[in-house]
């Protein structure tokens, strides 16, 4: 199958795992400046991260002075790192890191090897799905988090449920009911274990005004249904459980690290990024706590100065 | 009715399900020569018992000695060890330790091993504490002693029967989905079976239904000879970081009724415990409950602590097809040109290869003979398993799809063309492992449902953005 021999190593000054805001903003500094072989790795089929399938606003504020989609702030953050001379190899997937600098990866044309002065991740975070929150049941279609619904809304115009039930209050449950009114889909009720939303005032008003029930102190604790999701059991703190009719159930939040190339090369990263191998760094949301896509993207642009300031020794 | 013989396009034989138990019988029957019909109900594949189990293949060790169950999983074990590496099946040699956590489970060990070398098991040894922590330094330090038996090993519980059916259908068999049988009559020498598909004539029929074995036998025979009690397993998956922390398969000292509670490593490369053991009415529903989850993750914790730190990947359950009694039900009907495979309950993975040749024994023993297939195809299956080289390593692989477990759109395309495309998304998820990783679809849902559209039975999106 695979030859015995690896792949001849292309050797990189900096290698970015990771097209989001922050590697496109460590990417875009780091070319300008003046390092002349910066390479992104992107596994996608277009650049941009998160971003990319956030069909709303306000993003772009902290780039470019301007309120835009998040579309559109992945297209010209991806245009601002190849004009300073940045390389975006998409559907280019990183597998696994070596130390001091080496890097494999698999791409349709085959696998690549990577020596680099500086690898940057910048692989961002995920939501935590419904199996890793143990929430039993059966296993209908319909389950998903914010992030799929996104994609499946914005990036691929398909509807996966008419009548969801929306799990969480934080910002991203607001994403989450813009997604659904997107393609049609009426949220049947946001459920929030706490006593009160997680995000501040004004926002928290928001799901009402689109007439959504919120339910606080509430947990799923059941998703039944046979093909598709047909009903949920939500269970009160004070142990109350009834049934609720919906057909999708979006669990938002809870923030997982895409941190798995770090962890299976052993290395763990302090707040600024660092690690206890020199050539490795994180920027953005792979390193909590969550941020937004503007402080991600500063997140980037200052490890990349950091970066340059290391090589100018 | 009655004067006209058997169509000319008569099986020989009708099997009833395509569990991993149906469909070596087909790859059987067809080996051997037999005009070969199999019937299920569900649009795909595996949608019964066969969908979730332990994925480990037995030696027997445990087995009642002298018993179907022992010998069929011995001809199992030896059977799968023999084909696998035509129809590309992996195995991962893990051994398996039966582990004494308290005093009285330390002095059951004896029986055990006693039981272990009447089944002619020999390889089997006493680990003393300080080689059971030699051997998996992870485990937590209360094993008082442990029962080292080398021959257990992992596989994967869906490529196996894939390989199985494929099998089969390159050799001439033919398998129909959402052909549920519900109704069949018997004329002294060949069975009309209705089903949603039409009626279909076969000389003989194999009921491998599984969780419905005893309902098929009373709609088609009058009666069963046995009542099938679901029994439920319920599994936590931890992610792949747990991987490096365990080599081997952890088996308690088994109670009664099942062989309890194991933590194993599985062929992609997470780790798993369970299966627990709860008997209910529902043949079909297969669901989790977050308190049993939870105890099975603190279970887990307790026999290997640092996987209190590990997320969990995925839960899923399984149903045994258990009956009164532990051994299987296999029984023949000779007036009727029957044959029942029922029972299976908690081995049929290994045993199934096994219990094919026991049931092709059956029918030669009605009288039936064929002339073996000389030179078989045999079709190889994709590999799936995390130890051996995958699609994404081959370039041309058009694009990653499902990131997490690295499937390919030249996968995805593949599991759904062919001889037996995946019907649903649990039949994909099968054959390819697609978003069964764990970001569990985070990130490949969407385009899995653009790429698959209306092609699988039941569509992930069900419309198009209003
Ligand atoms: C569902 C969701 C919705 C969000 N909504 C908002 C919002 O509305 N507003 C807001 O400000 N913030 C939002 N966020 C926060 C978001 O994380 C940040 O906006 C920002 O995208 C973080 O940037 P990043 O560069 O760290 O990571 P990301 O944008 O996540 O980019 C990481 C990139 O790395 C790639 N990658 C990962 N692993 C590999 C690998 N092994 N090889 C190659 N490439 C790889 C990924 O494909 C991805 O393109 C949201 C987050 C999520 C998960
Ligand atoms: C929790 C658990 C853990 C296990 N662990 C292991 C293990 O580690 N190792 C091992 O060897 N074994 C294990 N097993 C056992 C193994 O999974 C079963 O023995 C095996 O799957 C039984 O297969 P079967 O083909 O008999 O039944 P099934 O898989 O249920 O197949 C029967 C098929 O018949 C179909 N059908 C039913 N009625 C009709 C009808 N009227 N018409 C047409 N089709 C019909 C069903 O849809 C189904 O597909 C485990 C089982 C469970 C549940």
């Amino acid at each position: 199958m695979t030859s015995a021999t690896p792949p001849p190593a292309s050797d990189v000054d900096i290698l970015v795992i990771g097209a989001g805001p922050a590697g496109l903003a460590a990417a875009t500094v780091l070319a300008a400046g003046g390092l002349r072989r910066v390479i992104v790795l992107e596994r996608e089929t277009a650049p941009g991260g998160v971003p990319r399938h956030c069909g709303h606003s306000p993003f772009g504020m902290r780039e470019f002075r301007r309120l835009i989609s998040g579309a559109e702030y992945a297209r010209r953050l991806a245009d601002a790192a190849t004009r300073a001379g940045a390389v975006i190899l998409l559907r280019t997937t990183a597998i696994a890191l070596g130390p001091g600098g080496i890097l494999s990866a698999a791409s349709p044309d085959g696998m690549l090897r990577f020596t680099a002065k500086r690898i940057v991740l910048a692989t961002g975070v995920r939501e935590s799905p419904r199996a890793t929150r143990l929430v039993g049941g059966d296993r209908p279609l319909g389950v998903m988090n914010t992030g799929a619904l996104q994609a499946f809304a914005y990036l691929e115009r398909l509807a996966p449920f008419r009548r969801p039930v929306i799990v969480g209050t934080e910002l991203i449950a607001l994403s989450a009911i813009l997604a659904c009114r997107h393609i049609g889909a009426r949220p049947a009720a946001l459920i929030e274990a706490n006593p009160g939303p997680s995000v501040p005032r004004p926002l928290a008003a928001f799901p009402r005004l689109f007439g959504i029930p919120v339910h606080y102190n509430t947990e799923i604790s059941e998703i039944q249904g046979g093909a598709r999701v047909e009903r949920v059991t939500l269970r009160r703190r004070d142990g109350v459980t009834r049934t609720l009719a919906c057909d999708g159930v979006v669990f938002t939040a809870g923030w997982v690290p895409e941190a798995s190339l770090a962890h299976a090369a052993g290395l763990a990263f302090d707040s600024d990024g660092r690690c206890s191998d020199p050539a490795i760094c994180a920027a953005g949301n792979l390193l909590p706590p969550l941020k937004t896509a503007g402080r991600s993207w500063c997140t980037g642009r200052r490890l990349a100065a950091s970066i340059l300031r290391d090589l100018a020794k | 009715m009655g004067i006209s013989g058997p169509a000319e396009d008569a099986a020989d034989v009708a099997i009833i399900g395509a569990g991993v138990v149906g469909l070596a019988i087909a790859r059987r029957f067809v080996l051997e020569g037999a005009r070969v019909l199999l019937l299920e109900k569900e649009p795909d594949i595996l949608a019964g018992a066969s969908k979730g189990n332990s994925a480990i293949l037995h030696t027997g060790f445990d087995a009642p000695p002298g018993s179907l169950e022992h010998a069929c999983m011995q001809a199992g074990y030896a059977e799968y060890s023999e084909i696998r590496a035509a129809l590309n099946l992996p195995l991962l040699e893990t051994g398996a330790m039966l582990v004494a956590w308290t005093e009285a489970e330390e002095e059951a060990l004896a029986a055990i091993e006693a039981t272990a070398l009447a089944n002619g098991i020999t390889d089997v040894s006493r680990l003393r504490p300080e080689a059971v922590r030699a051997r998996e330094p992870n485990l937590s330090p209360h094993a008082r002693a442990a029962l080292l038996i080398p021959g257990e090993h992992i596989i994967d519980p869906w490529s196996a029967p894939l390989a199985y059916a494929l099998q089969a259908l390159a050799n001439g068999a033919r398998i129909l989905r959402n052909a549920k049988v519900t109704a069949g009559r018997f004329d002294g020498a060949c069975w009309r079976l209705s089903t949603p598909a039409g009626e279909v004539q076969a000389r003989n029929v194999i009921n491998c239904a599984g969780l419905y074995g005893d309902l098929v036998d009373a709609a088609l025979r009058g009666h069963s000879d046995f009542t099938i009690r679901p029994r439920k397993g319920e599994f936590v998956v931890f992610d792949k970081a747990a991987a490096s922390l365990l080599g081997t398969i952890i088996l308690p000292v088994p109670g009664e009724r099942t062989k309890g509670v194991v933590l194993a490593p599985t062929i992609f490369g997470n780790i798993l415990v369970g299966p627990t053991a709860e008997d209910q009415e529902d043949r079909a529903r297969a669901d989790t409950r977050t308190e049993t989850l939870r105890a099975l993750r603190a279970r887990a914790a307790e026999i290997l602590p640092a996987l209190a730190d590990i997320q969990v990947t995925a839960t899923y359950a399984g149903l045994r097809p258990a009956t009164e009694r532990k051994e299987y039900r296999i029984i023949t009907d000779p007036a009727r040109n029957w044959i029942t495979v029922g029972g299976i309950r908690s081995t049929g993975l290994t045993a199934a290869l096994g219990i094919a040749r026991h049931a092709y024994g059956l029918y030669e023993g009605l009288g039936h003979r064929h002339i073996p297939i000389p030179e078989p195809a045999t079709p190889r299956v994709p590999n799936l398993a995390e130890h051996l080289p995958r699609d994404w390593q081959n370039p041309g692989y058009g694009q990653i799809i499902c990131h997490c477990e690295l499937v390919t759109s030249r996968e995805i395309e593949a599991a759904l063309a062919g001889p037996l495309p995946a019907a649903d998304l649990g039949g994909l998820r099968r054959r390819t492992r697609a978003a069964m990783g764990r970001c569990q679809g985070f990130n490949c849902l969407a385009r899995l449902a653009a790429v698959t559209g209306r092609r699988l039975a039941v569509p992930l999106a069900p419309g198009p953005a209003a």
